[in-house]
């Protein structure tokens, strides 16, 4: 598969060096180059110093070939945006982002955006340690069906409430200026 | 109004402020404490010193009766939040964001953010009114940037100059409305005719600009997108 993953902290360079190892085609963003000492010294795939919420650079890197695009800067909202640019202007089918707070983790979710949250996986797991009765294991969450917020053009939702909608130019009262 | 004003940078604050003045009732968000101590001693306590981009944050300040969500902060990206979780989360009628990199606003308009301000492009624009390094002027983007209005001021060699309006062959769905002739805005009708020094007003499709700059200037060879 095709990989690009958007951040080289502790998951993304553990994640990128698995995925590399694993015979996979892997390309990291992170936007310092001092980052990549985290990747393993056998990591055989592309690292890229530049910014992952910047349409031109993830074009620039072959995201558009993706097969898998993984968020997972330490900014939520970064991750956000990434993951936004990746599925709208990319078309990336498969798309997840990393997303620590639990509100913003699921309100992305009914967006079309599927992500995961460490502190959903973490509390979890620490209650279970510890004895406390806890839900089912919080899994990624799955992106809610696709769709553009109205369905409809930006234009034609603008104008569709106008009261002049339907009549022709020449037919409008002219008002003096 | 109720307005959630989030970012109390110089922009946030005077935002904040001139909305307080005009009667309105205003909450900013800071995250930076001492900053947000700052501007409450001035304009009183409707300072929040949270995060914005936060879900419960929001909550608290009372997200979901606001009427109008102004995300101003330097980031774009938590622009985009601010305004997406207004938007979507606490139903929020209006949002407004601030864009700071011209690129991404097809991107932000796409997404359901309502409105854009671009310091970055207003400057470029008024850099671009004074200096008019390229002949055909973007003056405004309208219906989530597919439509342009565009200004093109008609020079000697013009193919349009001695026409009437409706001989000037249009690409589809483009449009002349007015043209400025000696500092005067005239409405276009069909048998108007063009002359020499004509700012030519003209609403069209992004994608004609080639075809709109090759009828009223005339060669498009040169032609640089505005921002580029």
């Amino acid at each position: 598969m095709n990989i690009v993953i958007v951040g080289c902290g502790r998951v993304g360079a553990t994640l990128a060096g698995d995925l590399d190892a694993k015979g996979h085609r892997v390309t990291i963003v992170d936007i310092s180059t001092r980052a990549f000492e985290r990747l393993p010294a056998t990591f055989g795939g592309n690292a890229v110093r530049g910014d992952g919420t910047d349409e031109d650079t993830l074009r620039r890197i072959g995201a558009a070939e993706a097969d898998v695009f993984l968020a997972l800067t330490e900014g939520d909202n970064r991750n956000v945006m990434a993951a936004q640019l990746a599925t709208e202007a990319l078309e990336v089918k498969q798309v997840v982002a990393k997303i620590n707070d639990v509100v913003r983790a699921k309100a992305y979710a009914e967006l079309g955006i599927a992500t995961i949250c460490r502190t959903d996986l973490m509390t979890h797991a620490l209650l279970g340690y510890i004895g406390l009765p806890v839900g089912p294991t919080p899994r990624i969450r799955e992106a809610a069906p696709h769709t553009h917020p109205d369905g409809t053009s930006p234009v034609a939702a603008a104008i569709g409430g106008s009261t002049v909608g339907g009549t022709t130019v020449g037919a409008l009262p002219t008002v003096e200026a | 109004m109720f307005v959630l004003v989030v970012g109390g940078g110089k922009v946030g604050y005077y935002l904040a402020k001139e909305l307080i003045e005009a009667g309105h009732e205003v909450v900013l968000m800071e995250k930076d404490p001492g900053r947000a101590a700052q501007i409450a001693d001035d304009i009183g306590s409707i300072v929040i010193a949270r995060d914005g981009c936060e879900g419960n944050h929001l909550a608290e300040a009372g997200c979901e009766r606001a009427d109008v969500v102004a995300a101003v902060t330097g980031d774009d990206e938590d622009n985009l939040v601010i305004c997406q979780m207004a938007k979507h989360h606490f139903d929020v009628p209006r949002t407004i964001a601030r864009v700071n990199n011209p690129k991404n606003e097809a991107l932000f308009r796409h997404l359901g953010v309502d409105e854009l301000i671009s310091p970055t492009r207003m400057i470029l624009g008024s850099i671009e009114q004074d200096i008019p390094v390229h002949e055909l002027l973007h003056l405004a983007g309208l219906g989530g940037g597919e439509l342009e209005i565009i200004e093109a001021q008609l020079r000697q060699g013009s193919p349009a100059i001695g026409r009437a309006a409706r001989e000037v062959p249009m690409p589809e769905g483009c449009a002349i409305f007015a043209v400025i002739r000696d500092d005067v805005a005239v409405p276009v009708r069909p048998d108007t005719i063009l002359t020499e020094g004509d700012k030519v007003i003209a609403i069209g499709r992004a994608e004609c600009e080639v075809a709109l700059h090759t009828q009223l200037i005339g060669d498009p060879d040169g032609l640089q997108p505005a921002g580029a």
